[in-house]
């Protein structure tokens, strides 16, 4: 572990790289995801099974097929991202590798937040919308009051397994030339072959630790919000 | 009433509201179909000699057999070994013997919450590089079995604990010893409930034997990269392999959903995701 010690800015920054992938590219995937769960829930029978068709086919493909469509094939047809590079958030330049990155795990991901979503909105029973619509409720309320209560706490546990497959699924980027933590590890190994023990583990708690936080906030919102029944 | 809780049986009026809205997505999605298929024709990518070499037969036996079958045998080996270490560590973790049953959720978890590729990196500096015993195919199986076993041995669990608690218990109250119960009673039963589970992890640990393209292994992803250094062909090249792997993972898909019907019913399947969940680390 002396490896990771002594580099320990370096491993915090490899982290943080991770972070910064799970973070820009899980905002992504939850806007996209929405999206398609309101196009496979809406009454468009078109866009119904477009969607279902865009699930199917980016839950069966590996998420490294998309990376190397991204990374290897997309330049081929001209679309290198080159252009994010002159932008400048707080400071920090984006890269086009980060902004690929992001973009593949994006398209795979808000397949999965998509089906979340739809198990959310498929855990409330009928009845409960035909209860609420007897007690003279408009459509409206009972939207806000009865449904979309109940599918967003029932939405809250699939979604953090997808979450946190995110989070260990942005270590793929790291074969695609991201110094995020599962490539500085490999760097670490690299150099320092006779501690790869230690190394691996001191990463892999790391990994663990940014798992752990996701699952426990899940959990703390999934108790504030429980409702008694 | 109509069948979904958000949104009522459309009116006439809706109803020809909607069919304009179908009208306009469909314009929108061929508009968008028509765009990807316009720019690989502007970058010259649909001309025949790019995609020549998937209908070359010597290419095609290259894909299938030194891809393919690779991927196919490194999925089997890792799944047939996962389904050996989910079984010994999720009866262990239903163990009576805390000194059992700790170290199995230990195990479990930890694999669970480390990515699979971090583990296969570890397992290939330890065991293939330089002059290590095994080759990188074993160590993307090892690694595979680690992860999928640990999933599995949730499943195993949470599939033994939905074995209705009479049959345990009237297997104990004729005499059966606790080894007994488990092996004749409560493992049959779970079985059934669990097979489409486990056929669904399957597609999983296909999807995941593609990460072996980082430790230099053999199968689809690996093929690839020569056949598009010599032509110059990525983008079919990744549509071909891709196709392939969807291909093969909804066969998979298919044979789960058969199971299910057969064995289970209508029923729900085991509530795990298929994305290893952690459940804010609560037993579920």
């Amino acid at each position: 572990m002396d490896a990771v010690f002594s580099n320990f800015d370096e491993y915090l920054k490899a982290f943080g790289l991770t972070i910064g992938l799970f973070v820009v590219s899980g905002i992504a995937s939850l806007v996209l995801g929405t999206i398609l769960a309101v196009f496979r829930v809406g009454p468009v029978s078109v866009l119904n099974k477009a969607a279902a068709v865009y699930v199917t086919l980016f839950r069966n493909t590996p998420l490294l097929m998309i990376f190397i469509f991204i990374f290897i094939a997309m330049p081929v047809l001209g679309y290198n991202f080159k252009f994010v590079e002159g932008i400048e958030i707080g400071g920090w330049n984006v890269s086009a590798f980060f902004f690929r990155a992001c973009l593949a795990l994006t398209l795979y991901t808000s397949a999965f937040v998509c089906e979340a979503m739809r198990s959310g909105v498929n855990a409330v029973p009928l009845g409960q919308a035909e209860a609420g619509r007897a007690i003279g409720l408009t459509f409206a309320q009972s939207m806000n009051l009865v449904i979309l209560p109940q599918a967003a706490r029932a939405v809250i546990p699939p979604m953090t397994s997808v979450l946190i497959a995110l989070a260990k699924n942005t270590s793929v980027a790291a074969a695609f030339g991201l110094a995020e933590a599962t490539a500085t590890m490999r760097g670490f190994t690299n150099n320092n072959a006779d501690q790869r023990i230690g190394i691996f583990v001191a990463f892999a708690i790391g990994y663990i630790i940014v798992v752990e936080v996701i699952s426990l906030s899940s959990y703390l919102v999934e108790r504030k919000v429980r409702v008694a029944r | 009433m109509s069948a979904s809780v958000l949104f009522d049986a459309p009116g006439p009026k809706t109803v020809a509201r909607h069919r304009i809205y179908s009208v306009i997505s469909l314009v929108a999605l061929l508009a968008l179909v028509a765009f990807g298929v316009w720019k690989m024709y502007d970058a010259g990518q649909l001309e025949y000699a790019l995609w020549e070499p998937f209908v070359t037969p010597d290419y095609v036996q290259y894909i299938l057999v030194d891809g393919l079958l690779e991927t196919l045998k490194m999925a089997f080996f890792s799944i047939i070994f996962a389904v050996v270490f989910g079984l010994v560590f999720g009866v262990a973790k239903l163990s009576d013997h805390g000194w059992v049953r700790w170290p199995a959720w230990l195990v479990v978890e930890f694999f669970r919450a480390v990515p699979v590729l971090l583990l296969m990196i570890f397992t290939f500096f330890l065991l293939a590089i330089g002059d290590g015993p095994l080759t990188s195919f074993w160590c993307v199986v090892i690694a595979l079995t680690l992860y999928n076993g640990s999933v599995l041995a949730e499943v195993f669990r949470a599939g033994i604990n939905a074995v209705p608690q009479g049959q345990g218990e009237a297997a104990y109250a004729i005499g059966m010893r606790k080894s007994q119960v488990m092996t004749s009673v409560l493992l049959p039963q779970g079985v059934k409930i669990m097979l489409p589970t486990i056929i669904s992890q399957m597609v999983v640990a296909l999807k995941d034997t593609s990460l072996g393209y980082y430790i230099l292994a053999p199968g689809l992803t690996a093929v690839g990269k020569p056949i598009y250094q010599e032509f110059g062909n990525q983008v079919q090249t990744t549509i071909v392999i891709t196709a392939l792997y969807v291909v093969v993972n909804l066969i998979l898909t298919w044979i789960a959903t058969i199971v299910q019907k057969r064995l289970v019913g209508e029923k729900n399947p085991l509530e795990l995701s298929r994305v290893g969940n952690l459940d804010g680390g609560r037993n579920v």
